[in-house]
């Protein structure tokens, strides 16, 4: 077993027609044993950004906390808000640092640029290495099957109800196959002028 | 600035706290997790008057095709590109630091930095990393010396060539190289055999593949081709798999309206402005 097996747990984000939405399952486990249901991966650092940090949950924690602590000190020293490829390229500086101890967490990124006016998803792995996408990003114990069902339901241009759907059902027929992960999962939809996030009903098995 | 409750950042260089942590899981039987890898073909070949250096566009993180797309040939400075492959951070960083310190180089002479001192900046860090970044890099450009191409190793040694090949393709692309490549060449040859080169790897080494990226560099120009060729155009999809809204359960929702109350534009000269900077 893997260390990134360890928790459990999945991010997965899809861009959408001026909209980006970033979903997380919400189970926290050690290895087969269910230890609770409402432990969520993905973590706002803004009103419109969004980061999720699968992996092993005590290397979620401590790279959210020194993360929040550079964000902090980026936004008092430059005195406006981040921009999503800001933070992702603060994140993968703060990853390959540990290139030779790494943090086992591979993040997600996604929000809205408000410079560029549109909306933004990155991903990397764990030792840092980018990759921008405008299609899906997503990371994980059940990449295999995330990568399945969004190469089938992520199409270009959907609009943010039609977003929904395909992420939830993506995510959610993805972790029914992977016995580490699920146990309910939370969907944000980020928007120009506002951001729904939603609870969806899944299996609790 | 830096105070106990406000700590300055760490000191420069890599951080090693997490190492015996990593290494005692190891040890508890949780190997390390596998960083994503180029799984690469890169090639470069010099022409009659530059250079010209392809890619393919493939990522991956153990059998999974993690990126389809991804750019390996790395801007180094305005006369010189540099291909990566081995391990994708790796190279990625690498490339980066080197190309800040170039452009500081560049501003300290005031002239178009010379290939070799990319090469020898390069292999020295590389050397002074004993291997353990896993970058294996193909530098190509364009000095007042003419061209140059360098293939440089993991371990940190270099090799100045007149057409190269690495990654895991490499063994496809030189066999291309080796039958087809001669001197002084048109740019048009040039760039047709480097293609042919990175088709090679993309066709027949299953880590690489996706499109084709070229690199043209010339004296005093650059053309970035990204993408050169599509090399497996993807069928048009006839049907799609949308869910009918309202298929989702929604147990809660929470709608966060993002108000605009009041924006305010200041506008900043830039360089060639009305307003000049203050220098006095």
């Amino acid at each position: 077993m893997s260390i990134m097996e360890y928790n459990g747990g999945c991010v997965l984000a899809m861009m959408g027609k001026d909209c980006v939405g970033i979903a997380t399952d919400l189970r926290f486990g050690v290895q087969g044993m269910t230890v609770a249901y409402n432990y969520e991966k993905v973590f706002d650092v803004g009103p419109q950004l969004y980061i999720g940090l699968p992996g092993l949950a005590t290397d979620t924690e401590t790279v959210l906390q020194r993360l929040k602590l550079r964000v902090n000190l980026y936004e008092l020293k430059e005195g406006r808000k981040l921009q999503p490829a800001v933070l992702t390229s603060m994140v993968a500086n703060m990853l390959y640092e540990r290139r030779f101890g790494p943090y086992f967490v591979e993040p997600v990124i996604a929000g809205w640029d408000s410079k560029k006016n549109k909306p933004y998803l990155s991903t990397m792995d764990l030792i840092g290495c980018i990759t921008e996408t405008d299609e899906f990003a997503l990371a994980g114990t059940c990449s295999e099957q995330m990568y399945g069902m969004s190469e089938a339901l992520w199409q270009p241009d959907l609009n943010a109800d039609e977003l929904f759907e395909s992420i939830s059902q993506a995510m959610m027929n993805a972790f029914d196959r992977d016995a580490v992960s699920g146990m309910g999962a939370i969907v944000h939809i980020i928007e120009k002028d506002k951001v729904t996030t939603r609870k969806i009903k899944t299996r609790m098995d | 600035m830096a105070s106990v409750l406000c700590p300055d950042f760490a000191p420069p260089g890599f951080s090693f706290e997490n190492h015996q942590r990593n290494a005692f899981l190891v040890k508890k039987g949780f190997p390390a997790p596998k960083a994503t890898k180029t799984g690469t073909t890169i090639v470069g070949a010099v022409f009659r008057d530059g250079v010209v250096l392809g890619a393919d566009t493939r990522a991956t993180e153990d059998t999974i095709v993690a990126t389809k797309n991804c750019q390996k040939i790395h801007y180094m400075a305005p006369n010189m590109y540099c291909c990566g492959a081995g391990t994708a951070a790796d190279t990625e960083f690498t490339t980066a630091s080197i190309s800040s310190q170039l452009e500081l180089h560049r501003l300290n002479t005031g002239r178009v930095v010379p290939v070799v001192t990319a090469n020898m900046m390069l292999r020295q860090m590389l050397f002074r990393y004993q291997g353990h970044i896993g970058a294996a890099l193909i530098l190509g450009g364009v000095d007042n010396s003419g061209p140059h191409l360098y293939q440089i190793y993991p371990h940190g040694s270099s090799d100045d060539l007149p057409y190269c090949t690495m990654g895991s393709g490499s063994l496809g692309a030189m066999a291309v190289f080796e039958s087809r490549w001669k001197p002084n060449m048109s740019e048009e040859e040039a760039k047709l055999l480097v293609r042919d080169a990175v088709a090679a790897g993309v066709f027949n080494d299953l880590a690489s593949g996706n499109n084709i990226d070229l690199c043209v560099l010339r004296k005093g120009t650059v053309d970035l081709l990204r993408p050169y060729e599509v090399a497996n155009v993807k069928g048009q999809r006839i049907n799609t798999y949308k869910y009918k809204k309202g298929t989702t359960v929604v147990l809660k929702q929470k709608v966060v309206p993002i108000v605009v109350e009041d924006e305010v534009v200041r506008k900043v000269p830039g360089p060639d402005g009305e307003e000049s900077m203050d220098t006095s």
